[in-house]
């Protein structure tokens, strides 16, 4: 029976959801002590804000309009957030190397040439935006959309987040300081931790729809056992 | 061999490898110094993993200097806690009477005025303090290098730490001795070109800009050079490390 993912995939794939989830939440609480953002190098609450974000803080120094301060919670949420990004760090990089050495990249997401002409790509657009169920083939390969938005999530987004959030740290900046002034700066750096970060829950949130609009039960099971149907 | 057993011979004989590679690790991270105070627990592996990484890379790595300009016209002080009584006495006398003991593991334990500390040496450097929450400012920070007053104590072989308190006794710190001397590490008691103002930890506060501000403890009172953590509070390295923020905060 042909495989539907290949092992690497399917174990660094589960090992990046907890990783995920677990920086979600983690820098959903860390956000919440200083709900304001900034760009170049500085920010505090003496300085005008880019934007913040409307809700209450875990510290009772920032002006938030609300009358109450949260609990809080950064002391775990910090641990479980750099624990989670070397977890996310090094199974990202297990992933890349056995996708490069198993051809995953070439045989499952780069885009063959046939389906980069206009009437393919104008079929799955119509497909996507009508939210049809999944065509046949898609159970055994990944359609022209989905390569794309893959490669984007794998070559850009996730090594982005990595970057943007070395980039805040003190000792990682004093040995590589092109990592925080390409930049613009340390603030800079956390504005576009935030914006890289909402690019992903917004991929991860279309990937779940995705999925249930494709069948999530057997989808799951495929990420899983690697089989796309079920062994009589 | 069916495909299976092989499968399972291969899992085990990678658990195994990767089992006795971590315990040799742990071993070998502990000798070289490693290994943080606050790696036990659950996110032991994380930090761990962190602090080695920097001090294998960025030992003598220096904090990003910034030009003049750069000094932030608004710094920000944060809360802290009401001044006591004895605090208030020392700020009546101009903080003449404010001494820093030095004492542990040293030939020549000490207690100096901050008049004596400013004769010791001076440094002046414009780096930015970073709060854990997400904010930070740009000042210029002017102080005493810890390891010109580590050197005039004499630090005796077998030191590992530098551990320091505060006026405010729930706010004491540590760090290793490659953070204590590396050269930006400041007893600080001037800031952008005046004294130190009390709000940001005037008349001394430590100044420690390889890590966030939360290392940069206010109101230093004492330093004690130690070979071991395990005799101060419950061993974890500060008093942040044990309302649960991390020991080191280089991240």
């Amino acid at each position: 029976m042909p495989r539907r993912h290949q092992g690497s995939v399917r174990a660094t794939h589960w090992l990046t959801t907890l990783a995920f989830v677990a920086l979600l939440v983690s820098g959903v609480e860390i956000l919440l002590s200083h709900p304001r953002f900034y760009w170049g190098e500085t920010g505090n609450v003496e300085e005008t804000p880019l934007f913040t974000i409307p809700v209450p803080a875990s510290r009772s120094t920032v002006p938030t309009g609300y009358d109450y301060v949260l609990p809080d919670q950064n002391g775990w949420s910090r641990y479980l957030h750099f624990q989670s990004a070397w977890l996310l760090g090094v199974t990202g990089l297990v992933y890349v190397v056995a996708g490069i050495g198993s051809g995953h990249f070439r045989r499952n997401l780069w885009p063959a040439s046939a389906e980069l002409r206009w009437p393919a790509l104008r079929h799955t657009i119509a497909q996507h935006v009508r939210l049809s169920s999944a065509s046949a083939g898609d159970k055994w390969s990944y359609n022209l959309l989905q390569r794309i938005t893959y490669l984007l999530v794998i070559f850009v987004l996730v090594p982005c987040v990595i970057w943007t959030g070395l980039a805040m740290s003190p000792g990682v900046t004093s040995v590589w300081p092109a990592t925080v002034t390409l930049l613009s700066g340390k603030q800079s750096a956390r504005t576009l931790h935030f914006a890289v970060s909402v690019a992903l829950t917004l991929f991860v949130l279309a990937h779940l729809v995705m999925l249930v609009l494709a069948g999530f039960t057997a989808r799951v099971r495929a990420m899983i056992t690697g089989h796309a149907e079920v062994r009589s | 061999m069916s495909p299976l057993s092989r499968r399972m011979l291969l899992t085990a004989g990678l658990v195994a490898t990767g089992t006795s590679v971590v315990a040799a690790a742990a071993t070998l991270g502990r000798r070289l110094g490693l290994v943080p105070p606050d790696a036990g627990g659950i996110y032991g592996p994380g930090e761990t993993l962190t602090y080695a990484a920097h001090r294998l890379v960025g030992r003598h790595a220096m904090a990003r200097d910034f030009s003049r300009q750069m000094i932030s016209a608004k710094p920000f002080a944060n809360s802290v806690r009401p001044p006591d009584e004895a605090f208030l006495r020392h700020q009546a006398a101009g903080f003449t009477t404010w001494r820093l003991a030095v004492d542990g593991l040293v030939e020549h334990p000490a207690s100096l005025s901050i008049a004596e500390l400013r004769a010791v040496g001076v440094s002046r450097q414009i780096t930015e303090i970073s709060c854990e929450e997400g904010w930070s400012y740009i000042a210029e920070w002017i102080g005493t290098p810890l390891a010109t007053v580590l050197d005039l104590a004499d630090v005796k072989p077998g030191a590992r730490y530098v551990v320091y308190q505060s006026h405010d006794v729930n706010a004491w710190d540590s760090i290793d001795l490659d953070e204590a001397r590396h050269p930006q590490t400041l007893l600080a008691w001037g800031m952008n070109g005046g004294e130190l103002p009390v709000p940001f930890g005037g008349p001394l506060r430590m100044r420690v800009p390889r890590q966030l501000g939360y290392k940069s403890t206010k109101y230093v009172t004492r330093l004690v050079v130690t070979d071991s953590l395990a005799g101060f509070g419950t061993g974890k390295g500060s008093a942040d490390a044990e309302a649960g923020y991390s020991w080191y905060a280089g991240i």
